[in-house]
């Protein structure tokens, strides 16, 4: 194995013009290094004036999604090894407002997640008297949506969020979903508006990267196309019995 | 727009390229699994020229036999063959995420979803053959 590697860095400053251009770097290519801790190489040893988020360091907090080589990954989770003998490619999450170097304007994402309400609702907003019980088949239904992270790789590999920036998208519908199918909850019925719609579950067209790019394994792809069933019967339900409670 | 943002520096969204398709090749299969619909178009045009061809008569028919005998037709044929067994499969392979997903209160795995149909496309394959060959 070559003791280095080269990686072609974009650059993005809105005060040098509305452009990407990319910098190469030569870093030590260690068997134990992701690709973050090539980038934290060069911002410490190289030029600390390049910009990219990150914190954990172990795939749990979702700051450090980038596209390597055009993929969209947790850069704290991909060992640069792996890309040998290179150069790697390291861009901003496609798809988004860059707003320096390889950080991206997550607002867009942040106010999509906000539209679903992404927390349990409950008609009597009292506090219980008791905690809300829940068997294992129950938490069973949804236990894998929870575990996303929000690190917006899927959104990086949607097309169609590319093409049509108004989709809600798989992180938000997959969310929306965990909370309609959680026994805990009663507000499936307001989230309908947010998901029932062309911009919502309709527009995605089952391109499937989604659920291959997550890093935690959550299928976001499933959860649209099994809500698109949901809504389906609900239209039915409402068409069929005009008087039921819609 | 929340106020804050107007002391924030401009951002910039690239533009998506007109050929995003060609840059990975799930991409490219979801693209070319899309176009396949204009081949199960054609197939459904085949049968109605078919029909037409039948009911209009012997002479009718032969010329439409001839049609398809052409060499341009056989490549087209087998193109949009290709490509319609590659519609069914992706479809089929689709089913288990669309259908409910619980019999009895117990999950059911992808395979007993997406099964019955490649087990019921084998078997019309197998006797609208029999027929064609002229077997029964």
């Amino acid at each position: 194995m070559a003791d280095t590697i080269i990686l072609e860095v974009a650059r993005f400053s809105p005060e040098r013009g509305l452009a990407i251009t990319f910098q190469t770097f030569e870093v030590p290519l260690r068997s134990d290094w992701m690709v973050l801790d090539a980038l934290n190489y060069i911002k410490d040893n190289i030029d600390g004036s390049l910009t990219f988020r990150w914190s954990c360091r172990m795939g749990i907090c979702g700051s450090c999604g980038m596209m390597v080589n055009g993929v969209p990954k947790l850069t704290c989770e991909s060992l640069i090894s792996q890309f040998a003998p290179g150069p790697v490619r390291i861009e901003p999450l496609e798809h988004f407002p860059i707003v320096k170097d390889l950080v991206i304007d997550m607002d867009v994402f942040l106010e999509k997640l906000q539209k679903v309400r992404p927390w349990i609702v409950r008609k009597d907003e009292r506090l219980p008297a008791r905690e809300f019980l829940q068997t294992p088949a129950q938490l069973d239904t949804f236990h894998q949506y929870s575990l996303c992270i929000n690190c917006m790789l899927c959104y990086a590999a949607c097309p169609v969020f590319g093409l049509d920036p108004q989709f809600v998208g798989p992180a938000a519908l997959a969310l929306a979903e965990r909370y309609n199918l959680d026994s805990r909850d009663q507000g499936a019925s307001e989230r309908t508006d947010a998901l029932s719609q062309h911009d919502g579950i309709w527009d995605c067209t089952v391109v499937g990267e989604c659920s291959t790019v997550c890093p935690k394994g959550v299928d976001p792809s499933l959860a649209i196309q099994q809500y698109k069933l949901t809504a389906t019967k609900e239209w039915f339900k409402t068409w069929l019995l005009p008087w039921g409670n819609k | 727009m929340p106020q804050y943002r107007q002391f924030q520096p401009e951002t910039y969204r690239p533009e998506m390229r007109a050929y995003w398709y060609f840059d990975r090749w799930p991409y490219l299969k979801f693209m070319l699994r899309e176009a396949s619909s204009v081949f199960v178009a054609w197939f459904a045009v085949v049968i109605l020229l078919q029909l037409k061809a039948l009911i209009s008569g012997p002479s009718a028919f032969e010329s439409f036999q001839r049609f398809m005998a052409t060499p341009a037709v056989l490549v087209l044929n087998v193109v949009a063959f290709v490509f319609v067994c590659f519609h069914a499969i992706t479809w089929f392979v689709l089913v288990p995420r669309v259908m409910a997903r619980q019999v009895l209160q117990r999950p059911t795995p992808d395979l007993m979803s997406a099964a019955p149909n490649f087990g019921i496309w084998l078997l019309t394959s197998v006797i609208v053959a029999l027929f064609a060959l002229r077997i029964i």
